[in-house]
């Protein structure tokens, strides 16, 4: 039972991070905090990524000398790189070393760009909210569009009872 | 016809590369506009781009229908399995030209209304992330790779918000919406990877069409049906399925209108067409757990949109507030059709799609003119318009019966094939239901009519405004469609029929 538990203690953090994250990304009555709760969320994705890449015994995804074609000396300019290409699906059992999974690394340094754009328009939408508003606080952003749209509501009243009389 | 002179006059390198040029002129383009001077320039340069992906878009589909199989597929880069996929079949191809048609549309209009409702130096600006906008949508259609899909969903979101909150300049509640939308749909795009990785990590592979050969021996993997479960949820998300609409109402209400009509008729019928690319290509309909879920998840789920919201659209004091209530209750229809899980009732769900981006395209195109001429948009203020701008606001009508589904209309053969194929599954309580949420359309779309042809101007000194030419052209393209696929419905029809049957992986063009 408790190795069951921490044999998978990476995924119970990441499963603690996220659901973190998205109670912030809720609850939070301020926008910033919100924020910062659904990058928490963004980023707990891309450890959930890394922690599925790892290979038991692996080292980081970068060839070392060993495993380099004609033994890392060969490697020069002069080695085309087609030739690299056309043997790369054959050389997995020739590896000396192990590596982990390159491949989730990859698709989270794009999911990272795409959380630090998603931020800073976030970001800039806050920075433009106070300045509509003059707060950052939802509960206070609610009630002053109901106020408004109460005040809007009786001028319109006020304008049908004019044209009407 | 068109589509093969079509074929026969294009050049090679144009057939060859129309999937991936799709999303790949608009895309540079919108780079380009980044930096245009002139904001003109930035419009025609916008009209060029996304007539270039319609014209591509027209080309995928006649190779799609004339390749024996009606599969295309391109390797970016020539990476074969490891590199990113492009796959169009007859599916895609009928959504890439909904979306480049809407848009190009749209992009023909967007000059008159953008120059009335955004500050002169950032038209360049605002039509650059519409092109972004675009090419991700176009890109999600075209895409075969998982990943990928995300990333492109992605480029379209953050340029959707940015869109939105465009409209901070008539009404500051625009930001507010687009900080919830940017909240709610960041969730639902992370839980798609979060589903993603969950079948990365039980296959290997991030290729759709790899993941559709080796995920049957899988089915009873716990981690297969939690991957399922969070794409499912995350794109639902994304599509505004019942619950998780919530974003919708508000974006659509508030946004500026060019961008109201665009998303209106593409952002979720893209998010509805990857839905039903993991339901049946990925993942397969004959999987126990998924029979499960379209029995007692999507099926109710569409029935409470259609009837909720067309019920919550009722009461709604603001046009646009009530035809976002209607898209709901619309993208409701098109998840029943697509939980009978038959070909005919996928058939009518894109049937659906396709008649709802036309005739909310042409609602929200005739709301657009009249936010040019006139102040507001709540029912009130169309009192009277029918006089004021007869045009206008008959193409309005044309396209709100539609909306109900009056027969001789697109609206009411999509209902009709919806009703069909809901009798041959044996749910004929579901079709009183559809018929119930029509008759709600009845009076919501009513109450807008009565106000724009029976009530007198709530201020009588409002002249006789037409909206400008290049409005009155997209929006009547749209009403004439409207009432052209209404009568001979032979092309949209057809295009659905072939796209269930690819969807379904049956024998497509025998």
């Amino acid at each position: 039972m408790w190795d069951f538990i921490l044999e998978r203690a990476g995924y119970w953090a990441i499963i603690g991070l996220m659901m973190i994250g998205l109670f912030i990304a809720f609850s939070s009555e301020n926008l910033i905090k919100r924020l910062v709760g659904l990058s928490l969320f963004m980023t707990t994705i891309c450890l959930f990524y890394v922690t599925l890449s790892k290979v038991t015994g692996g080292t980081a995804p970068i060839l070392l000398k060993e495993d380099m074609p004609y033994g890392g000396a060969g490697y020069t300019a002069a080695a085309p790189d087609a030739q690299l290409v056309a043997a790369g699906g054959e050389r997995f059992a020739e590896l000396v070393h192990t590596y982990s999974n390159p491949l989730p690394h990859v698709l989270m340094l794009t999911a990272i760009v795409v959380g630090v754009a998603t931020l800073s328009v976030g970001l800039a939408l806050i920075v433009r909210i106070r300045e509509a508003y003059g707060s950052i606080e939802a509960d206070e952003l609610r009630a002053i569009d109901i106020e408004t749209a109460i005040a809007q509501e009786a001028e319109a009243e006020k304008d049908q009872h004019e044209a009407a009389a | 016809m068109i589509l093969e002179s079509l074929l026969v006059s294009a050049p090679d390198w144009a057939i060859d590369h129309a999937p991936v040029l799709i999303p790949v002129v608009p895309l540079i383009m919108a780079a380009m506009l980044a930096l245009s001077p002139s904001g003109r320039l930035s419009w025609i340069l916008s009209m060029v781009a996304t007539a270039a992906s319609f014209y591509f878009a027209l080309l995928t589909l006649g190779t799609v229908q004339s390749t024996p199989g009606g599969i295309i597929e391109y390797w970016i880069g020539n990476w074969d399995v490891i590199g990113i996929e492009f796959r169009v079949d007859a599916l895609n191809a009928m959504i890439l030209l909904l979306v480049t048609g809407m848009g190009f549309l749209a992009s023909i209009f967007a000059w008159t209304t953008i120059a009335a409702e955004v500050q002169k130096q950032k038209i360049s600006l605002f039509l650059s992330a519409f092109l972004l906008c675009f090419a991700g949508l176009c890109g999600v259609t075209a895409t075969g790779d998982a990943f990928n899909l995300f990333v492109f969903l992605e480029i379209s979101s953050l340029s959707t918000y940015a869109l939105v909150a465009m409209g901070a300049s008539r009404d500051r509640r625009a930001l507010t919406s687009a900080f919830d939308y940017l909240i709610m749909g960041t969730l639902g795009a992370s839980f798609y990877i979060i589903g993603v990785g969950f079948l990365y990590a039980a296959t290997g592979t991030l290729n759709m069409n790899e993941l559709a050969t080796q995920l049957p021996a899988l089915s009873g993997n716990r981690s297969v049906q939690v991957g399922f479960a969070f794409i499912i949820v995350g794109l639902g998300l994304k599509a505004a399925m019942w619950p998780l609409h919530q974003w919708l109402p508000n974006a659509y209400a508030y946004s500026p209108s060019f961008v109201t009509m665009f998303l209106a008729a593409t952002a979720t019928k893209v998010a509805l067409y990857a839905m039903i690319r993991w339901l049946f290509t990925i993942f397969n309909p004959d999987f126990a757990f998924e029979q499960a879920i379209f029995t007692f998840i999507l099926a109710p789920l569409g029935i409470a949109a259609m009837v909720i919201c067309s019920f919550q659209a009722v009461f709604q004091t603001d046009v646009r507030r009530m035809l976002a209530y209607s898209s709901v209750a619309q993208v409701g229809y098109i998840i029943l059709g697509i939980s009978i899980a038959t070909t005919a009732g996928v058939a009518a769900g894109l049937l659906h799609l396709f008649n709802h981006a036309l005739m909310k395209g042409a609602l929200f195109m005739a709301i657009a003119g009249i936010c040019i001429n006139y102040k507001g948009t709540t029912i009130r203020d169309f009192a009277g318009l029918g006089r004021s701008a007869p045009f206008t606001m008959a193409a309005f009508a044309i396209a709100g019966l539609s909306l109900i589904g009056v027969p001789l209309t697109a609206g009411f053969i999509s209902k009709l094939q919806l009703g069909y194929a809901l009798f041959d599954h044996g749910w004929w309580w579901a079709v009183l239901l559809v018929v119930f949420s029509s008759f709600l359309a009845v009076l919501y779309v009513g109450r807008i009519l009565q106000s724009i042809f029976f009530m007198p101007p709530a201020n009588p000194r409002k002249t006789r405004k037409e909206a400008p030419l290049m409005l009155l052209v997209p929006l009547w393209i749209l009403a004439l469609a409207n009432i052209y696929f209404g009568i001979d419905a032979n092309f949209p029809a057809g295009l659905a029929r072939d796209g269930a049957i690819a969807a379904l992986g049956l024998e497509a063009f025998p």
